[in-house]
């Protein structure tokens, strides 16, 4: 090893991991091989000395199993309140969620991490297992005590029922375990245990008994406290692993081992799985489960399919991550993914099959073995005594695929056709040509027919060829042994043919299935990229959902103050109205998936997944499909997830974008704010400036002025009063042109009247400059308000006088166009800014930098408002030779 | 001087403005009269007869129109309106109520006394029109219907000259297109204002020294036009 690089990705992720902890309350396991060696007993006696201490904690929930010695320990600790829950007819007491997330203590004490809730109980719980209320807690950042017995462990599931031979149902992922902060070992030697169970300190005395002779069994017992404290010390020598990681020595960069399970539909696969488990946590390597669906398999009823949507969750509840591929051969699929994916080592069941057999079609297994290269193959050998605890499945009943008796008849037709050939062929050729037309025909029926119908014309084939053809004719015996050969292989290729088209199409249909889903989701992902606003992109994706997955689908936006609500829109088909809407938030709340066949509430009848990205979580996305199972196929939850993927990035997409323009447009709002400051503080001060001195002075001084000297303040009075009177007007006319409150008063108008007007009204300003007109004496009269153009002109010439040097000329010309008129208005001045051209028609934008002159830039933006408020624009450009260019257009029409 | 007999009621609530004004009309000889709100203004007028209102559009108890109304029901007297530069609208509702002429605030002296004179002129006069008008180099004699410049006879039409009439006999003062409409053209073609346009276009191409820098022939945009001669 030259030099310790640890992976930074995996720094981060332990940095990360670390972070979230802190967030998180600290999860304590009390841990035992089994029942009775008093982990709620030592539990509580750890919560007492807290309390003694003064620690907030609290008891959520204790199972007291009637021992006295537990309940003598309750008192004097707070406990919370049960729920009654009521199940198939009995009320039961279950720990209250609720109520320990109200309370908030600083350490909940909540026994038997790994109990199931009542799924069905009324009312349901939020969770199905327990495990799940106390991570809920811990993400609340309440620091949970909790006891668990070592076969509970998801893991070692397997493993406690081989040494017992009981089956535990209720269990919990190996990750809690693993995650978990602290754990205690209650650690009790089995002869003291069997001791304590005999003086009835454990189970209540009617049941001891049984108990000991089941399962409290010394054997047993070495057995299970073994496995416990192994697991104990695995899991420390994972912490120590990690700790190498945190101190950036070493090996943290190596290449890990990934393990691929290959598992199929049979009952093999669980075991198969539980020891990849096993394995890659030996190895500490990453897992992945794959399900090769082919041809094969598909024609497995749908009850042995469904299995493997069992076996998925389970692998994904022990932290594997789950592939379905599909492709014609198992053992072809697995090696080509095990190299794409780098795998180290390879776990798959045993072959069972012998003999004959195998020999002739080899199992995936074998396959696999015989191929393997850079990678090792472990295979797992099945027990056949462990009794399961199977768990009962509810499944929709089976339909029947109806069988499509024209195609059997039409594969007769081909008999018969085949037959009529074979009759014209027969006093030309020899049989042995004429059994080709008999192939040909089953050739066609499998390729067009399907498998049971080229069976039936193979086997009517052959009857026909030998009834018709074989000597002696007419009759079914044959007389030479040597047309059995070509019976058999007749019928063999026959079938060999039928069972490759039957693939061939299966393979297809899969195929052609999952491209059809892949365009959908295209066509979600470009129809959303068209749209425009969240809840439009709401209503794509419901009617896309809706389609994909034949369901009734509905997304959930949050309001202003981030509580979902329903649509506000009309429904639309396909939607459905009676989401959960408590679901739902719980859903956007935690970010989490919940409902039908979810980990939470897995009884409701409609799936909630939430639209989020890593900072916010979006709506929540309800799906409630027509077939229930579907949405529990590994493959479609993924697609689910991919749709709801999608659709939050679209609208987290729409929601930068709307927020992008509401600050654009407020610091509009805000930058026009403080131009109209900095304007209002020059162009009113200044003059006012001007006239309270001036008048000052007369009132002051009069006396001592001369006449000229009075008439000159006078006058320097009255003009600085037009300048702000002006500037006022403009301001005023333009808030109202904002406000929406002009209303144009359009009559018919010559635009010589109006240019006239306007150039009497600058008459003063332009008194030293020349103005050249070119206005046509034919041109259409304009329909507009005559005082807004007139202030146009007015507007643009007075610029003219402001900014252009004395003696230099300005143009107006005008051009009919269709239906309009369009107006150049050029002076010989400095020209216009280049980089400001546009923005010259803003509020407040100058020419020149503040100066002398008056004004505070409002001209050009009434000017652009008037000519759009006549459907026109204006624009601005250099005049060739030098000078600034004004062009717009007005309407010779009365607008329709 | 004959100004001094001239008593204007001047008909305003701002107390400022109405210092204001009241200075430069004594200045001008003028004898003032002052109300504050509507119905002073109309006791007054009705009380002291006066020879001119000047009538703000904006008062607090009612607007200057129901004045003008009010009074237009007994009297010809000539009446000016100030107003705001933003009401047209109102503006033009004054006129259209009886009002003869309208000044723009903030205005300057000599055209409140221009306006003031104009209309004084034109009560003096009664309806009678000066036969002979002088504009520019041309010479328009209404009576014979002759017209002449510089450089020889000019060619008025009949619609032209009935115009121009119109136009006279408020010398100095606003006519509406809707009055010049309906004084030339006949109540039945009040709307028809493109006519109106070119005719007064054909009118300064002919009269005016500078047509497309009007002098006498004046356009008040949106309102109407305006003869200044003499002035």
């Amino acid at each position: 090893m030259t030099e310790a690089r640890p992976d930074p990705d995996q720094l981060l992720a332990t940095v990360k991991a670390e972070e979230a902890r802190s967030r998180r309350g600290k999860l304590r396991i009390f841990f035992g091989a089994s029942a009775g060696v008093g982990k709620t007993y030592s539990m509580l006696e750890a919560a007492r000395n807290m309390q003694a201490s003064g620690v907030d904690i609290v008891v959520g929930y204790v199972e007291p199993h009637g021992r006295v010695e537990t309940e003598r320990l309750l008192e004097g600790l707070e406990q919370l309140p049960t729920i009654a829950v009521s199940y198939r007819g009995t009320i039961r007491r279950e720990f209250d969620l609720d109520a320990g997330l109200k309370r908030h203590p600083a350490i909940l004490v909540v026994d038997e991490l790994a109990h199931s809730n009542l799924i069905e109980g009324d009312p349901p719980p939020r969770h199905a297992k327990r495990w799940q209320d106390i991570e809920e807690l811990l993400g609340q950042g309440i620091t949970v005590w909790t006891t668990v017995n070592v076969q509970h462990i998801e893991s070692l599931n397997d493993l406690v029922a081989q040494i017992t031979g009981v089956r535990q149902r209720e269990t919990m992922p190996d990750r809690i375990f693993d995650e978990a902060d602290e754990i205690e070992l209650i650690d009790l030697p089995p002869d003291d245990l069997i001791t304590r169970l005999k003086a009835g300190k454990v189970y209540v005395p009617e049941q001891v008994a049984t108990a000991i002779e089941r399962f409290f069994r010394k054997s047993n017992l070495i057995a299970l406290r073994e496995l416990a404290l192994r697991r104990v010390a695995d899991r420390v020598d994972a912490a120590a692993r990690a700790s190498v990681v945190a101190d950036r020595t070493s090996r943290a960069w190596l290449a890990r081992d990934r393990v691929l399970v290959a598992i199929g539909p049979d009952a093999q696969a669980e075991q198969v799985v539980r020891a990849g488990k096993r394995i890659a946590d030996g190895l500490d390597a990453q897992w992945t489960v794959v399900y090769v669906e082919t041809p094969d398999l598909l024609r497995l009823s749908a009850t042995e399919r469904n299995r493997r949507i069992d076996l998925l969750r389970l692998a994904e509840s022990l932290g594997a991550e789950t592939v379905t591929l599909d492709g014609p051969s198992a053992a072809q699929v697995l090696l080509e993914y095990a190299r794409t994916r780098n795998a180290t080592r390879l776990v798959i069941g045993a072959p069972k099959r012998r003999g004959l057999r195998a020999w002739l079609r080899p199992s995936t297994t074998t396959e696999i073995v015989r191929k393997a290269q850079a990678f090792d193959v472990i295979t797992i050998s099945a027990t056949e005594d462990v009794k399961h605890g199977e768990q009962s499945v509810t499944t929709a009943p089976e339909t029947a695929v109806p069988v499509k008796w024209e195609r059997y008849a039409w594969a007769l037709a081909t008999t018969a056709v085949c037959t009529a050939v074979a009759a014209a062929m027969y006093p030309y050729f020899e049989p042995t040509n004429i059994v080709m037309a008999y192939v040909l025909g089953s050739t066609i029926a499998g390729v067009k027919f399907g498998r049971g119908p080229a069976i039936v014309a193979a086997v009517a084939n052959v009857f026909a060829f030998d009834f018709c053809f074989v000597p002696p004719r007419f009759t079914f015996s044959v007389a030479d042994f040597q047309y059995i050969v070509t019976f058999v292989v007749m019928l063999a290729v026959t079938m060999v043919i039928a069972n490759l088209m039957a693939s061939v199409r299966q393979q297809t249909r899969v195929a052609g299935a999952r491209e059809r889903r892949t365009a959908l989701l295209y066509a979600m992902s470009r129809e959303l990229a068209a749209t425009r606003g969240v809840s439009s992109m709401a209503r794509v994706a419901v009617r896309h959902v809706t389609e994909v997955f034949d369901c009734k689908a509905v997304v959930l936006l949050p309001d202003e103050n981030g509580r979902l609500r329903y649509p506000r829109e009309a429904p639309i088909e396909g939607s459905f109205p009676k989401a959960d809407l408590s679901i739902a938030q719980w859903v956007v709340d935690h970010g989490k998936r919940a409902g039908l066949g979810s980990d939470t509430l897995p009884a409701a009848p409609a799936l909630y997944v939430p639209l989020s990205d890593e900072h916010q979580r979006l709506g929540v996305l309800a799906v409630m499909p027509e077939n229930r199972r579907r949405v529990q196929l590994p493959e479609q939850r993924h697609l689910l997830e991919t749709f709801a993927g999608q659709l939050g990035l679209a609208m987290e997409r729409a929601r930068l974008q709307e927020q992008a323009e509401a600050a654009l447009v407020a610091a509009e709002t805000e930058s026009l704010r403080n131009t109209l400051l900095a304007s209002i503080s020059h162009d009113l001060r200044t003059p006012l400036a001007v006239i309270a001195g001036a008048s000052s002075t007369l009132v002051e001084h009069a006396r001592d002025l001369g006449e000229e000297a009075r008439t000159a303040l006078a006058r320097s009075i009255e003009t600085k009063a037009r300048d702000m009177s002006e500037l006022v007007s403009n301001v005023l006319d333009l808030m109202r042109f904002e406000a929406g409150q002009i209303v144009l008063r359009r009559d018919w108008e010559t635009l010589d009247d109006l240019v006239g007007s306007a150039l009497s009204r600058v008459e003063d300003r332009l008194r030293s400059h020349r103005v050249d007109l070119d206005l046509p004496a034919d041109l259409p009269p304009l329909h507009v308000d005559a005082n807004l153009v007139v202030q146009t002109f007015a507007n643009l010439l007075d610029n003219v006088g402001k900014y252009t040097p004395a003696g230099t000329a300005v143009r107006i010309a005008a051009r009919a166009e269709d239906e309009t008129v369009r107006i150049t208005v050029e002076d010989e001045g400095p020209g216009l800014p280049r980089a400001e051209r546009e923005r010259l028609f803003d509020k407040f934008q100058r020419g020149q930098d503040e100066g002398t002159v008056v004004g505070a830039g409002l001209g050009l933006a009434i000017c652009r408002a008037i000519v759009r408020a006549h459907g026109g624009d204006i624009v601005a450009s250099d005049r060739p030779g030098g000078g600034a260019r004004f062009q717009f257009t007005l309407p010779t029409r009365e607008p329709a | 001087m004959t100004q001094a007999m001239h008593q204007i009621l001047v008909i305003e609530d701002d107390a400022s403005i109405r210092g204001v004004v009241r200075v430069l009309l004594q200045a001008e000889h003028y004898r003032v009269i002052e109300a504050e709100t509507a119905a002073r203004a109309e006791v007054e007028a009705a009380s002291h007869k006066p020879d001119l209102l000047l009538v703000d559009l904006g008062l607090p108890d009612g607007d200057g129109l129901k004045v003008i109304r009010k009074v237009r029901e007994y009297s010809p007297v000539p009446i000016v309106v100030l107003s705001a530069r933003t009401m047209e609208a109102q503006k033009i509702a004054a006129l259209d109520a009886g009002a003869d002429d309208y000044v723009t605030k903030p205005f300057s002296a000599p055209e409140l006394l221009a306006r003031v004179r104009a209309a004084l002129r034109r009560s003096a006069r009664g309806s009678e029109q000066p036969p002979v008008l002088q504009i520019g180099q041309s010479v328009v004699d209404l009576n014979r219907r002759e017209a002449r410049n510089q450089d020889g006879e000019l060619h008025l039409t009949p619609l032209e000259y009935r115009v121009l009439e119109s136009l006279a006999r408020q010398a100095g003062m606003i006519v509406t297109a809707q009055q010049l409409l309906r004084e030339v053209w006949g109540p039945g073609r009040f709307d028809d204002t493109r006519a109106l346009r070119v005719c007064l276009k054909n009118l300064r191409q002919k009269l005016e020294p500078d047509p497309s820098r009007p002098r006498y022939i004046v356009t008040e945009a949106g309102l109407g036009y305006r003869l200044r001669n003499g002035e």
